[in-house]
């Protein structure tokens, strides 16, 4: 069954890629289509029938080499289970809502194909993001890793014909690279400690790992540490963490539902599922997990602060998803894995929402994305407001507080922000609060903006503004369902009770008396567990792995109710913020604008990272490489080497030249005839002596 | 079939024989003619070699299918492979029926342009299996003749120019590797590579002028041997002929140039200089780390700079040979397997890369990357196989591009984790400019006057592509077809080759007390 998920998608991108022609346009998306839901019916119940057990199914040999075996293999634990019904139900309704908003594309001329494509393109994203989050070893990974940079690099730069669309895919690619770069290098690393790339070994190594230093580069540091930071950068890359960040909000060049499944709900949490798979290591990695913590704490401020100001509404919610992936790795970094889990989920699901929400605005409004040109659009377009409103009740984390009821973002948001008070990390909390009151201003502007209000711009536009058809509908109520109640239904088993979080990921619960019998039972190796470590789990046993000495959940538990109640406190904030800003007092955002002119312009230009990219990479590498070849190759090497050989090439092209150049090869083949007398002779003479 | 080795070396030969001495006439039929046969006998020769494949035994890591004959002069004709050459001696039977069916087009002296490239096959086959040194040594050497009159004679505007270049360059390495056989000989006394693989050379330091030289003989003759494989792979500083040659060659010279010729340089180390001279070896991995830590960021940051679509991918050869020589001599399991590994999948992907600039070219006779832009609106087929060996080239896993690359950084990490690091940024660089040419050339709208007519590929180029788009795929998800063939020669250069090091540091150990 895991073989049909994971290759399901992969044979519906091939139907559909390459047998459209034969099969028909409608057949080969409905095949690829249906095929995708297929794998999300069976992931469901995979899920639902997970029993903790970590199970592997080996599928055939990859790379082999010495001591390097990376095989495909499928591995089924919690962690795994629930990334399958992220992704394949996020993917598979964005396949169905991509039939109505694919529909009529203006960027095509008349007659062309561009829909099996699209559909080719999202079945094949959905399996290398299965690749990714089923692999059994890290080379896997990498491989699912690089196959969703590149869809996602067909993807937006789907509208080929746009060069903006092509600049965004090539940037994406390259800045992911980037990050790769170091995910290779961490790849390497544990290759180089732990002689074996298949994560049982990792795990089982992860302790010795944690006392063995590495030398790498010009120092020499505790492996773990850096094994855990190179690996981070790699996520950041994939999760557009501070500093790589720069791909994502030009990824919207990609069509909306792209954004929806690669660029929210799925593929940049990536990272976030990198560091949850690599907890064993990372427990013994503090310092790589304090650098998470800060930046994922930036990443989650800066986004927030960029987001505020934002005009276009696709790129608005990109930042908020640049954010709230913070969000997910102060979780991780503190060591509540299972908290990072749980926002990727519900985020998976508000998320979509809100995108597929948008793209719903966007192709009522006839492919407007400014939201200065839109208003008003509350009655024209009413159930894709009910849909957003919902998506935004969710992100911003409405509920009540204290109690375990609310939207989805509400439980895991808080949980989050709990856990990171836990942990004692003091201004990363209030960070996130700080956040959490700009997430909910720029959540409400957004909807203020787009459905209160009179309508601007384009008069014809909105005249003929029209609720999209029910195939898109579709997707958007399912998703609404995920978002109000995934947090609800799953909040025990993420940041519940330690034991019921341990059940959940199937992390053993040795307990002492019930324990010793059954290790000794189990024979070998156990004996070595016994004392100390005895009542807790080992690294790799279970889903997730948090050190004996990890209570940072138990501490976010206990956490005082003002901690508990910041969150909320600060989503309304926001809120009345932009209900100020937007509703009451609409020409308060233009002055404040002006007064603090210099800030709102560095907000706009996104803190200028772009500007300082190209300054500093982008434009030296294009200038090195023309230098180091004009001057490097063509004057320094080639000048060295013929003038040391004598100018023999000028002499003979000065030969060749006078020559009648169809004789030429005459000559050339009586000189290399010459040649190989020379050397025969010289061979033969040195052999004699 | 105790002689297969050598009926799969020569038949090509024969064809060239046949096609010279019973072909006469320049009218069309002739040249028809002459092609078909060229067809014929290069994939008689793959068949023919597929029986040398699923002979061999992957298990044993000795030498197969031998065959030894005296020779001229006292000489011995000695031919084999083992799991190191047997696959090179496959890319190549492989590559050649798709090369000659590349030069379909070509109108100018089409006889004599099969028979160099039949004599071509005949001298790379030979390299691959000889196993006796004086006749690598001729096989190598000989393989530059037909190279040189392809370029030379059905090449660009420049042909004069980069033909001596290329010569040049590739000349006064072999010189230099001449002299250190000549010694060799002397020293051991035989020309048997088998034997010459055992033989141990001293490596006791020499005291010259004052001077001492660390690893002495095995310094000398290993210097000697890297001044010809540096340049026929080609390593930075030494790669500049590279670039002018591809640029003028035409384009199945290219294919053959970049595919099957760069390969023997790499070949060469892994025959000659690893295992032959292992102390050396190891006193100067360091300087080819470097160098070739070197190659791939240089070459590419120039390759971002190119106008010249051969150009570009010229230097993107270069880098990913930097690749090769630094997992050669990182001198582990990883390094070595993805050394081959990366010399065999660049064998497909430049060859197919070149072969899709050849598409265009025959189309527009340009190579500018700004003549074109936007051919996906029209070649909807070369715009997939583009992109998939575009990809393949930046080092996609999925694609054999990424075996390769990820194997010999998994190796060199092992052994010195700077030049790892400082190779890896090839991963970024190569992206760059790979996706950055494509961009130019097939994305984008179509908006240039004289691209309106332009039509996607035919079935010939379709069915030239099929088979390298399989085996770039095949390669890079089920590579173990390589690594099992590949895996225990290379176990036991190593295995050789550590002993080596180690009873060379106990004879050091011995003479110093």
């Amino acid at each position: 069954m895991e073989k049909i998920i994971l290759f399901a998608p992969l044979i519906g991108a091939i139907l559909c890629g390459f047998g459209w022609r034969v099969l028909g346009e409608k057949a080969a998306m409905w095949t690829t289509t249906a095929l995708v839901f297929l794998s999300c019916l069976f992931s469901w119940v995979v899920f639902l029938g997970f029993d903790g057990e970590m199970r592997q199914v080996e599928i055939f040999r990859w790379i082999e080499s010495g001591s390097m075996v990376a095989d495909w293999a499928i591995r089924v634990d919690r962690l795994t289970a629930i990334m399958l019904i992220v992704v394949t139900t996020v993917s598979a309704f964005v396949h169905l809502y991509s039939f109505g908003y694919m529909a009529h594309d203006e960027n095509w001329r008349e007659g062309e194909s561009y829909k099996p494509r699209f559909f080719a393109y999202l079945s094949f994203f959905t399996f290398t993001m299965l690749a990714l989050v089923t692999a059994d070893n890290i080379v896997q990974l990498f491989f699912g890793w690089e196959g969703v940079g590149v869809a996602s690099y067909l993807l937006i730069g789907f509208y080929y014909r746009k060069p903006s669309a092509n600049a965004a895919a090539i940037k994406a690619f390259i800045v992911n690279r980037v990050g790769d770069f170091g995910f290779l290098l961490g790849i390497f690393a544990l290759f180089f400690l732990v002689d074996s790339v298949r994560f049982d070994d990792i795990f089982a190594a992860a302790p010795v790992i944690g006392e063995t230093d590495l030398t790498f580069l010009n120092g020499t540091w505790n492996a773990a540490n850096v094994v855990g930071v190179l690996l981070f950068i790699g996520a950041m890359g994939k999760s557009a963490q501070l500093f790589l960040h720069t791909w994502l909000p030009d990824a919207m060049e990609g069509p909306t539902p792209v954004s929806a499944l690669i660029h929210a709900a799925t593929m940049v949490t990536a990272g976030v599922f990198l560091i949850c798979r690599m907890s064993p290591v990372m427990e013994f990695a503090p310092d790589a997990k304090t650098m998470i913590v800060v930046l994922g704490t930036a990443t989650a401020f800066f986004a927030a602060t960029v987001g505020l100001v934002q005009n276009d509404i696709k790129r608005v919610i990109a930042y908020s998803t640049c954010s709230q992936l913070g969000y997910m790795f102060v979780a991780a970094g503190v060591g509540v894995y299972s908290a990072a889990m749980f926002h990727l989920l519900t985020h998976a699901f508000f998320k979509a929402l809100l995108f597929l929400g948008a793209g719903s605005v966007i192709h009522a409004m006839h492919h407007e994305q400014d939201m200065r040109n839109y208003g008003g659009l509350r009655d024209k377009i009413p159930y894709t407001f009910y849909a957003m409103l919902i998506g935004t009740l969710a992100i911003t984390g409405v509920g009540i507080p204290l109690t375990y009821i609310g939207f989805a973002g509400f439980l895991s948001k808080d949980a989050i922000i709990e856990s990171a008070w836990g942990a004692g990390a003091t201004w990363p909390f209030w960070a996130l609060v700080i956040a959490a009151a700009m997430t909910s201003f720029y959540s409400w502007r957004l909807m203020f903006m787009t459905f209160w209000g009179t309508p601007r711009g384009d008069k014809h536009t909105h005249e003929h503004a029209h609720e999209s058809p029910r195939v898109m509908l579709i997707p958007l109520g399912v998703l609404s369902v995920g978002a109000v109640l995934a947090g609800m239904v799953w909040h025990g088993s993420f940041f519940g009770d330690h034991d019921q979080v341990n059940r959940f990921y199937g992390i053993p619960v040795h307990e002492v008396a019930a324990d010793a019998g059954h290790g000794e039972a189990a024979g070998h190796g156990e004996d070595a567990a016994h004392g100390a470590a005895m009542s807790y789990p080992l690294p790799g046993e279970g889903a997730l792995y948090m050190a004996p000495d990890n209570h940072v959940m138990d501490a976010a538990h206990h956490a005082p109710k003002w901690v508990k109640a910041a969150p909320f406190l600060a989503m309304l904030l926001g809120l009345g913020t932009a209900y100020l800003f937007y509703i009451r007092a609409p020409e308060l955002p233009g002055q404040t604008a002006k007064t603090f002119r210099p800030v709102y312009l560095f907000l706009l230009n996104k803190w200028y990272f772009d500007e300082l990219y190209d300054a500093i990479f982008v434009n030296p590498a294009k200038n090195i490489g023309r230098a180091l070849w004009k001057g490097g190759d063509g004057s320094v090497i080639d000048g060295a080497v013929n003038g040391v050989s004598m100018g023999i090439v000028p002499f003979f092209t000065r030969v060749a030249g006078r020559l009648q150049s169809g004789y030429l090869y005459h000559y050339a083949f009586a000189m290399v005839i010459g040649i190989a007398v020379l050397i025969t002779w010289m061979m033969l003479t040195g052999g004699a002596e | 079939m105790d002689n297969l080795l050598s009926i799969i070396t020569f038949t090509p030969l024969i064809a060239a024989l046949i096609l010279g001495i019973g072909l006469r006439g320049e009218d069309e039929a002739a040249q028809k003619n002459a092609k078909w046969l060229a067809l014929i006998a290069t994939t008689a020769t793959f068949l023919i070699s597929l029986f040398v494949l699923f002979g061999f035994d992957a298990s044993d890591p000795g030498f197969q299918f031998v065959e030894e004959r005296d020779w001229l002069l006292g000489l011995k004709y000695k031919m084999g492979v083992d799991g190191i050459s047997v696959l090179f001696v496959m890319l190549t039977t492989f590559l050649m029926p798709l090369t000659i069916a590349a030069c379909w087009n070509v109108t100018h002296r089409v006889k004599e342009y099969m028979i160099a490239f039949l004599v071509l096959e005949t001298l790379m086959l030979g390299v691959f299996c000889a196993l006796d040194m004086v006749l690598f040594y001729l096989f190598f050497e000989g393989g530059l003749i037909p190279m040189f009159l392809i370029i030379g004679i059905w090449g660009g505007k420049e042909r004069i120019y980069a033909t001596f270049k290329f010569f040049l360059y590739t000349f006064l390495g072999s010189v230099l590797m001449l002299v250190a056989m000549v010694a060799m000989y002397v020293d051991a006394g035989t020309t048997d590579i088998p034997t010459l693989l055992t033989h141990q050379f001293s490596a006791g330091d020499i005291v010259i002028g004052g001077k001492t030289i660390v690893g002495g003989m095995q310094t000398f003759l290993w210097l000697a041997f890297f001044a010809s494989f540096a340049v026929k792979m080609p390593m930075w500083p030494v790669h500049t002929w590279l670039p002018d040659a591809h640029v003028q060659a035409p384009t199945a010279g290219s294919v053959v140039l970049a595919a099957i010729l760069l390969k023997m340089g790499g070949y060469g180390f892994l025959r000659f200089s690893l295992p032959m001279f292992p102390v050396a070896s190891d006193i100067w991995a360091p300087m080819v780390f470097w160098l070739s830590a070197i190659a791939i960021v240089y070459t590419s940051l120039v390759a971002l700079a190119q106008s010249d679509m051969k150009k570009l991918i010229a230097y993107s050869s270069v880098a990913h040979m930097g690749f090769v020589t630094m997992g050669i001599f990182a001198a582990n399991q990883q390094g070595l397997d993805g050394a081959i590994f990366q010399m065999l999948s660049h064998g497909f992907i430049s060859g197919a890369l070149f072969l899709c600039v050849g598409v265009i070219y025959d189309r527009m006779h340009t190579r500018e990357i700004d003549a074109y832009g936007g051919l996906v609106n029209r070649m909807p087929a070369y715009a997939f196989v583009f992109m998939l060996f575009t990809l393949a080239n930046v080092g996609l896993p999925g694609t054999s591009g990424f075996i390769g690359e990820f194997l010999t950084l998994a190796g060199v990490f092992q052994v010195n984790t700077w030049v790892a690091a400082v190779a890896c940024t090839g991963v970024i660089l190569s992206a760059g400019y790979a996706l950055w040419l494509y961009r130019r050339v097939v994305f984008g709208d179509l908006i240039k006057e004289s691209l309106r007519a332009i039509k996607d590929m035919n079935l010939r180029e379709r069915a030239i592509f099929a088979p390298l788009v399989a085996m770039t795929v095949l390669l890079g998800v089920y590579p173990a077809l390589v690594t099992d063939i590949v895996g225990p020669s290379v176990e036991a250069l190593l295995s050789n080759y550590n002993t080596a090091l180690i009873e060379a540091e106990a004879a050091t150990r011995l003479a110093q007390n």
